[in-house]
């Protein structure tokens, strides 16, 4: 009995020692990053171009450069994520090849996003001429979110319970009448959280946008999708590494207002999920 | 029996993969009767009966030999589109299964998917078939009120009325009580009572009083075989084989 009592409070030990270890890494990280970043924070340095070889102004075209790359990449992977999770949800019958393709999908989100980098470089960068533009890195950060997007949205179709398109189809539905009357509508939370996590990623990474559109230094702001722009985690990496003599404030500050855009982001996908599970009631 | 024959299953058998869930079943439902499927758990009446409406199909790696047919069509035959036979073919399931949308969406889905536009039309409809299944008098106030806030009882009679909107000939219906109290399940079957005089209906049950209650015809499924089929009254009073004797004696299942 006492030996039964004592594994319980190592195993609780060991336990809870794990998750703390997870839990003080990266509340140090927040802390840190807001403790030196904050004092950089104003008006200007959000407002403004870089100045004297982005050791002051602000960080402008840099924002805007990772918002467009962000809704390009969401415009193109969103629909095709989505009809593509519908088809394999769906109309895709359990063989072999299409359980070959649900692995391959799960396992394209664990490749390196540099490899991903590599490939819109010569897709779109030199095969389909785009040059380093938004729109070959748009593509590129769309391809790198697809398998979340299509992950996600695949396992909120699958939540739908078989009970409802039952009944659709017992009414004399079609199966397309079906998926768009009864199972989309009651996925669209999973969607939604799949989405802006695919969001969050690709306003975060630097290997993919590298070759692909991320110019070194552009103090103004792109007029076309075939410009190149900067963009925050790029700028991050150069002001860190490229640069001689840059403010550590500086650096801090660009890391915080990376850090808040994506934060930002998750926390929209909370909400709107919360707010859908407490309508749904089955 | 003088009813003419609604629906027919003709030398049924079905598999789920390798397992036999039917066997050689011949069986046939007459038109303004109510015809119950009695037996124990896993003996096959749920999964004949959505052989009516082609529900099965849904299932993978599942097969049907034999045939079933609605008046004269066969209606697995390749000519034939299962929407169509749903349409004419309705089914109120086991558990309550409203949609997550308002009382009125989900009485005028089955219209809307049928292509019907006409507001005016779509509104009677709904009020008409809440009046069939005996829920306007509870409902008429709060028709855009969401169906998941009705009770157990109350959502069952909605989804009867889901299925009446679309004006189908046959409904089936698979154990519609077995989630239900005994107030609510009395009000189901006065209005399986009352459908009858312009549907065909078929209900599977565990419940063998019920289908004393409200059948003409009651068929006794055992292990995928049907072992027996005829006048309700005949099977409760004089059962001719010894399993179906057993059963409804209460010796097993």
């Amino acid at each position: 009995m006492r030996n039964t009592q004592r594994s319980q409070k190592i195993a609780f030990f060991f336990l809870f020692l794990a998750t703390l270890l997870i839990v003080i890494p990266v509340g140090l990280i927040v802390v840190i990053i807001i403790q030196k970043g904050w004092p950089a924070i104003n008006w200007q340095f959000l407002t403004d171009i870089p100045r004297q070889g982005m050791r002051a102004g602000g960080i402008f075209p840099a924002i805007v450069g990772t918002f467009y790359l962000v809704l390009g990449a969401i415009i193109f992977a969103l629909p095709i994520g989505l009809l593509a999770a519908i088809y394999l949800s769906e109309y895709a019958k359990d063989n072999i090849l299409n359980r070959i393709i649900k692995l391959a999908i799960i396992n394209l989100s664990g490749v390196p996003s540099v490899v991903y980098g590599l490939f819109g470089l010569a897709l779109f960068v030199v095969f389909f001429k785009f040059g380093a533009s938004i729109l070959s890195g748009s593509l590129t950060l769309g391809i790198m979110i697809l398998p979340i997007i299509i992950t996600t949205s695949r396992e909120a179709l699958e939540s739908v319970p078989q009970s409802f398109r039952e009944v659709s189809l017992s009414l004399g539905a079609s199966k397309w009448q079906t998926i768009r009357h009864i199972v989309l509508p009651n996925a669209i939370p999973g969607i939604l959280t799949g989405t802006i996590l695919g969001l969050g990623r690709a306003a975060g990474e630097t290997a993919p946008i590298l070759f692909t559109v991320a110019a070194f230094y552009l103090p103004q702001l792109p007029k076309s999708i075939f410009d190149q722009a900067m963009a925050l985690p790029y700028h991050l990496y150069v002001i860190s590494t490229q640069v001689p003599n840059v403010d550590e404030k500086i650096r801090y500050g660009t890391a915080l207002v990376l850090l808040t855009l994506v934060l930002f982001m998750n926390l929209i996908a909370i909400i709107i999920r919360y707010n859908f599970r407490k309508k749904k009631k089955w | 029996m003088d009813n003419k024959i609604k629906m027919r299953a003709q030398k049924v058998n079905f598999f789920y993969g390798k397992v036999q869930a039917l066997k050689d079943i011949n069986l046939a439902v007459h038109a303004n009767c109510v015809t119950a499927m009695i037996g124990p758990s896993g003996c096959g009446k749920s999964t004949f009966i959505r052989l009516f409406n082609r529900m099965n199909e849904l299932l993978p790696h599942t097969l049907l030999k034999g045939k079933v047919f609605l008046d004269d069509l066969d209606i697995n035959s390749p000519l034939v589109d299962a929407v169509d036979i749903r349409r004419r073919v309705g089914m109120v399931f086991q558990k309550p299964n409203p949609f997550p949308k308002s009382i009125f969406e989900n009485i005028s889905y089955g219209l809307k998917v049928n292509g019907v536009r006409e507001k005016d039309y779509i509104a009677g409809k709904v009020e008409e078939s809440l009046k069939k299944a005996a829920l306007w008098d509870e409902v008429k106030e709060r028709l855009g009120e969401s169906a998941l806030r009705l009770s157990g009882g109350q959502q069952q009679r909605l989804c009867i009325a889901r299925c009446l909107a679309v004006e189908n000939e046959v409904i089936l219906f698979d154990e519609p009580c077995a989630s239900l109290d005994p107030i609510s399940t009395a009000k189901i079957e006065e209005l399986i009572m009352e459908l009858k005089k312009s549907y065909s209906i078929v209900i599977v049950t565990h419940n063998m009083q019920q289908a004393a209650r409200v059948s003409e015809c009651t068929g006794f499924f055992l292990l995928g075989e049907l072992v027996e089929f005829g006048k309700t009254q005949d099977i409760f009073t004089a059962p001719k084989d010894k399993r179906t004797e057993a059963y409804i004696t209460g010796r097993f299942g």
